[in-house]
């Protein structure tokens, strides 16, 4: 049933210079799932993303297929024009465009839902400010939110959402990301739960270091990556729990072992 | 001045003067701007000139050598060509060649012998002039050499903002246009002066600014000129003579292939308190573009800065920035700030994963590296030069 996938990584191997930093790395995503990435500092997990956003200083070898198209090779607006968007996790500032501006050239939705959602994430006033210039952790977080709302993708991709976020305005993060993901809280009972999550279309992935975006966002699905490819399949709460209590040496053992008497199972 | 011997520029290119004619027809009289063709209005407006006078506190017109239109909305400010100025207010000796020297250079001296009109603005003292007073200087014949004095005065207290529009009609390919102006910022008032430029491609333009400012007196220039000529040379300067007095020039250059740019600006900081800042943003798609500035700090405690940037995006363009200092005492503050580039691939790449084409991801950042963030204008002025700004032609970029 591979049609169903969104978006499939086929033995993707990734290079910046000389360094392979993911060596064949296979990934699935079906319309409506959430999955997140765990892993240790220069493991790959940004590479991972901006790889398949298509930018520039990656030697990419590998199927990437979004849709059932072969997107490896494509410019990265037709990317984004297919229904892929990214949260960065340290965005440039782009010096004398004002972000209402950006978000205008960009945007599907309209202008009324741009204001709404500016509203509801403080940042009315910084519409009206260059681009993150002189935004601090959390305001450039919230601007690239409400950048990906405008921009309504199918698949997103979010690149530690909470780094540098304190903690009042992570359940701020948090609500706004199941917005983007058709995931806000139910208000209305006219519709069974089980009706909701069959009608659910949006698909993300979510790079976390600490893990306390997963409190307010529910993750389907978790991965370990290790050494450029994926170690580790598995409930994410568990990995969260692993990763806290014994931190990612006990995933270096668990990979080592070839996954015999690790926490996880072997993806 | 004595204060530019070292420095002064010389003129840009190779001026064959004798191939401009100084003889222009004559233009009746226009009782509103609005009756030019639809044509000349598009120019106009592109230069920052409104021809319907909405919004603006006066018009000066000036078409060719004839001064075809000309009339103030508000009291407080007079608005007339300077040859008028000098007839009825005997000459205007205390005003006439004494920012600057008649002398000066090849340039000026051709104004002090050929001079046809230019225009004459007056704040009264306390006026505070809320809409801007507009001039053009416009060029309808080939081939044909300007040469304009324009006499600014902001009396005590008052303040003057102003837009002078520069243009070429449509089919005018090649002039010369040589524009004096004289400023003066007298105590405690302000002048903001905006001047677009918007040129036929062949087009030589030699402007020769000087402004005098008094105690606590403010001197704005922007200069903008995002259609450019084939040959443009200037380097206005700033004598800050009171305590207090500030001035800022804000420059914003687009050079495409085949243009020759160098534009600089000068402040002397002579007393207490004076501060000043230059900032130019400079864009080359193929042309060569010389960034100069100066400043000059002659008084214990004055401050200054200086910022050039560049934005070269041709192997066939040129960007020289030039930024000088020079102290003449201690205990005091100047700064600069120089940067030539391209622009930055990761810039790019951001406005492309929100679904812009590399081109108009492109086009945004250079949009937005020529927006300078400018203090002291107007809100909807600023509005307007937003909007020319979004209105440049990148395509080429």
């Amino acid at each position: 049933m591979k049609d169903e996938y969104l978006l499939e990584v086929k033995d993707l191997h990734v290079s910046i210079g000389a360094k392979e930093v993911l060596q064949g790395l296979n990934l699935q995503i079906k319309k409506g799932e959430v999955h997140a990435i765990f892993g240790p500092n220069g493991s790959g997990k940004t590479t991972l993303l901006n790889a398949i956003m298509g930018f520039a200083g990656y030697t990419v070898k590998g199927r990437i297929i979004f849709e059932g198209k072969d997107i490896t090779h494509i410019p990265i607006n037709e990317r984004a024009q297919m229904g892929i968007g990214i949260s960065f996790q340290r965005p440039p500032a782009i010096r004398g465009v004002r972000l209402r501006k950006l978000i205008e050239a960009s945007a599907k939705r309209n202008g009324k839902t741009l204001d709404a959602y500016a509203q509801g994430l403080n940042l009315t006033d910084f519409l009206e400010r260059e681009v993150n210039v002189g935004f601090s952790g959390g305001e450039i977080k919230r601007a690239e939110l409400l950048q990906l709302l405008l921009q309504d993708p199918d698949l997103v991709f979010l690149d530690e959402p909470e780094s540098g976020v304190d903690l009042e305005n992570i359940a701020l993060i948090g609500e706004y990301i199941n917005h983007l993901l058709g995931r806000q809280r139910i208000r209305n009972q006219e519709k069974t739960m089980k009706e909701l999550y069959r009608e659910r279309k949006k698909a993300g992935l979510i790079i976390t270091h600490t893990g306390h975006i997963l409190e307010y966002v529910n993750v389907d699905v978790g991965y370990i990556l290790m050494q450029g490819r994926i170690a580790c399949q598995a409930n994410p709460r568990d990995i969260l729990h692993t990763i806290r209590e014994c931190g990612f040496e006990e995933c270096f053992r668990c990979f080592r072992e070839g996954g015999t008497g690790g926490t996880h199972k072997r993806h | 001045m004595a204060h530019t011997k070292d420095t002064k520029p010389q003129p840009a290119g190779d001026l064959d003067l004798s191939a401009y004619r100084e003889k222009a027809s004559e233009h009746p009289p226009l009782s509103d701007l609005s009756q030019l063709t639809p044509a000349d209005q598009k120019v106009l407006l592109m230069s920052g000139v409104d021809p319907s006078g909405k919004e603006r506190g006066g018009s000066f017109f000036q078409q060719d050598h004839s001064v075809v239109h000309c009339r103030t909305t508000f009291d407080g400010a007079e608005i007339m060509s300077s040859s008028a100025a000098r007839e009825k207010y005997n000459g205007l000796t205390e005003y006439w060649w004494k920012a600057m020297a008649a002398d000066k250079d090849v340039f000026t001296q051709r104004a002090a012998h050929h001079q046809e009109h230019g225009y004459y603005m007056r704040s009264l003292p306390g006026a505070q002039v809320h809409y801007p007073l507009q001039a053009c200087l416009y060029l309808t014949e080939d081939k044909l050499a300007q040469d304009v004095h324009n006499i600014v005065i902001a009396e005590e207290g008052s303040t003057l903002n102003i837009i002078t529009g520069c243009a070429t009609a449509p089919g005018v390919r090649s002039g010369l246009h040589v524009g004096v102006s004289e400023f003066f910022v007298k105590k405690g008032a302000t002048i903001a002066f905006t001047m677009i430029h918007n040129w036929a491609e062949e087009m030589a333009v030699r402007p020769r600014s000087a402004v005098i400012v008094e105690e606590g007196g403010t001197f704005i220039s922007n200069y903008i000129c995002l259609v450019p000529a084939r040959d443009l040379q200037m380097y206005p300067v700033a004598t800050l003579k009171g305590k207090g007095a500030v001035a800022t020039f804000n420059s914003v250059l687009l050079a495409k292939p085949g243009s020759l740019m160098d534009v600089g600006s000068r402040i002397i900081l002579q007393a207490e308190g004076c501060r000043g800042e230059v900032i130019s943003r400079t864009v080359s798609t193929g042309g060569t573009i010389i960034a100069r500035g100066h400043l000059v700090g002659e008084h214990r405690g004055v401050k200054a800065h200086l910022e050039c940037k560049g934005l070269l995006l041709s192997d066939q363009g040129r960007i020289h920035a030039i930024p000088e200092l020079e102290g003449k005492t201690s205990d005091l503050e100047m700064s600069h700030e120089a940067a030539v580039g391209k622009i930055a691939q990761e810039e790019v790449e951001y406005l492309m994963a929100r679904g812009l084409s590399e081109q108009e991801a492109t086009a945004l950042i250079i949009k937005g590296f020529l927006t300078l963030e400018i203090v002291g204008l107007p809100e909807g002025l600023k509005k307007e030069l937003e909007h020319m700004i979004d209105e440049t032609d990148t395509k080429a970029l």
